[in-house]
């Protein structure tokens, strides 16, 4: 009877992940109850890394605001200063220029080629597969040698003010754009190859959390996760703002909904996001950069969506007539898709989710956190996030050498 | 621990150690509210275009493996308990580098309601590293000082520092 009751509680145990999650945006502590292997429920806990940017910007004024929601999330910034432009471009009733659209543009696609070479790194890295992070990492560098080139900085670019942007690209920087995108572009049909090639790597995506098209619909997903389970949504199209519509891209779908569909919709969008800069490149618009915006911004309130690399952006604007704003929302594509994650968890084994974690690209830039095992009891392990990274590589190490 | 031996040992022996120290130093990164942005230029100095590992640098999961705890971002309310206590777990010597204007001064962030400081008020820094995010060079930069001052015994951690509450 005893040992019966015993057995009841240690079959069952809830593995925390975190509080300290240095890698997402919204760093979270995660909850995975399993039994045995297996993943039954999991919850997840945000907000360790909240800081009150949206009370922040009603102190602040119009201008300076564009600084510091730029400064929302580092790798998709430039994102977030283009939906706020936008929104206030709405307010004040004006419109930026079309060659300014046009950079915008631009440089919102060179954003998502470093924010997908990024993420194929991290979970290339997750899935033990160091030497393909080591090299997309290498090529990263390519792209941001060129926003480096065209802007001055490597992550802020700070490309967007108020009614415009603050650069012009001449004859020199589209040549260094048009050469570091072949280099990019040859690399990318390189990987497409390796990840659906590799044994291993599709031993760890391929049929891993599979999200069909219903699911996706119901749990609300977006960006390339939503693509990937053959949902067509993608802001750029449905609603283009900047000069998506002079400029369109292609919308890239799959309808496998596995982990490996995510990552080959993300490859695709690579090469995409190559040709529409090089459309772009050929047919930029000539014209002014910037247009005047009145210091203080007619009351109302705005809504502006813009499509970050890894989903739907959403900003509220509201203004009183001042200098600052009353209010701003800021919604990210991360807590959208965080809900599949949770829901997807379920019957998978716990060696998979560094591999579903990262397949939704929540932001990932470090790979430290603390696990803590319960055995029932006061009996507990310490896990690092390394150590549940090395159980999933050899778990499926194991596996391999039983198949093969 | 002490031991009492001989000068001469002695003395090697600290040599020793601080050969040990200036060639292979672990790292632990922690973010306790960034932006993302000095995240991942920690990561891209790791990589093979800056390559911080030829200097023996190896950034590790836990922090008790760790000698250097590379902070970034503002302090956040909730993470503030946190970050305490990696700095505690980890073993003496320890050393602490702030990257980026939030960690320095809090940056952007500054005034923000749930920013409770930065690095400096809450632990003892041993060397900042400026910028918005600064560059990979610069974050080499300040890990090669950081070895340097190191060998030459400009830095010396003891067992008791006091802990800013
Ligand atoms: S210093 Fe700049 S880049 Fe670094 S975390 Fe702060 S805002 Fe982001």
């Amino acid at each position: 009877m005893h040992t019966n009751e015993h057995t009841a509680q240690i079959e069952k145990f809830i593995i925390p992940i975190g509080p300290q999650h240095p890698a997402l945006k919204e760093p979270g502590h995660f909850e995975f109850t399993v039994d045995g292997e297996i993943v039954t429920h999991a919850s997840v806990r945000l907000g360790y890394a909240h800081r009150g940017i949206e009370k922040g910007v009603e102190s602040r004024n119009w201008t300076q605001n564009l600084y510091l929601l730029e400064r929302v999330c580092g790798i998709c910034s430039h994102v977030h200063a283009t939906a706020y432009c936008l929104g206030v471009e709405k307010l004040a009733g004006v419109e930026a220029p079309p060659r300014a659209q046009a950079i915008r543009e631009l440089v919102a696609e060179l954003e998502r080629i470093h924010s997908h070479y990024l993420w194929l790194g991290v979970t290339a890295h997750e899935a033990g597969f160091d030497t393909l992070f080591m090299y997309t990492w290498r090529d990263r560098e390519t792209v941001m040698d060129i926003l480096e080139a065209i802007s001055g900085n490597r992550v802020h670019y700070s490309a967007n003010i108020l009614g415009g942007v603050k650069f012009d690209l001449g004859e020199k920087e589209a040549q260094t754009i048009r050469q570091g995108l072949s280099f990019l572009e040859e690399r990318t049909h390189h990987y497409l190859e390796v990840v659906s090639q590799d044994a291993l790597f599709l031993q760890r995506t391929r049929g891993i959390g599979v999200m069909t098209l219903a699911q996706a619909e119901t749990i609300g997903v977006i960006g390339p996760t939503a693509r990937a389970s053959g949902l067509a949504r993608d802001v750029r199209l449905d609603d283009p703002y900047a000069a998506y519509d002079r400029f369109p891209v292609p919308i890239i779908l799959d309808d496998r909904g596995d982990l490996s569909a995510r990552v080959v919709v993300r490859l695709k969008e690579l090469l995409a996001s190559i040709e529409t800069i090089r459309h772009i490149l050929d047919d930029l618009p000539p014209g002014e950069l910037t247009v005047r915006v009145p210091r203080k911004i007619k009351p109302g309130e705005a809504i502006s969506r813009v499509e970050a690399p890894r989903g739907e952006l959403f900003y509220f604007i509201k203004s009183n007539g001042s200098e600052m704003p009353e209010r701003i929302h800021i919604r990210t594509p991360t807590l959208c898709n965080m809900a599949s994650v949770l829901t997807l968890a379920v019957g998978h084994h716990l060696a998979d989710m560094p591999m579903l974690l990262a397949g939704i690209d929540p932001c990932f830039s470090c790979n430290d956190r603390g696990i803590v095992v319960q055995y029932g009891g006061d009996d507990h392990d310490h896990w690092t996030w390394e150590r549940l990274r090395q159980f999933g590589i050899d778990h499926y190490k194991q596996l391999e050498s039983g198949v093969f | 621990m002490t031991l009492n031996l001989p000068t001469l040992w002695h003395d090697a022996l600290e040599k020793v150690k601080t050969w040990a120290r200036v060639n292979s130093p672990w790292l632990i990164h922690y973010n306790s509210g960034s932006c993302n942005g000095c995240d991942i230029e920690i990561l891209a100095t790791l990589t093979p275009r800056y390559d911080a590992e030829r200097f023996g640098v190896k950034l590790q999961g836990s922090p008790r493996h760790a000698d250097v705890l590379i902070c970034t971002g503002p302090v956040t309310l909730q993470s503030k308990e946190r970050l305490r206590r990696i700095y505690e777990q980890m073993p003496e010597p320890k050393f602490v580098v702030a990257v980026g204007s939030c960690a320095i001064s809090g940056g952007v962030f500054d005034g923000c309601y749930n920013v409770v400081g930065h690095i400096d008020e809450l632990l003892p820094v041993d060397m900042y590293i400026p910028g918005c995010p600064p560059r990979p060079e610069a974050i080499l930069d300040g890990l090669v000082k950081l070895l340097r001052s190191l060998q030459d015994g400009q830095i010396e951690r003891l067992e008791t520092r006091p802990l800013a509450t």
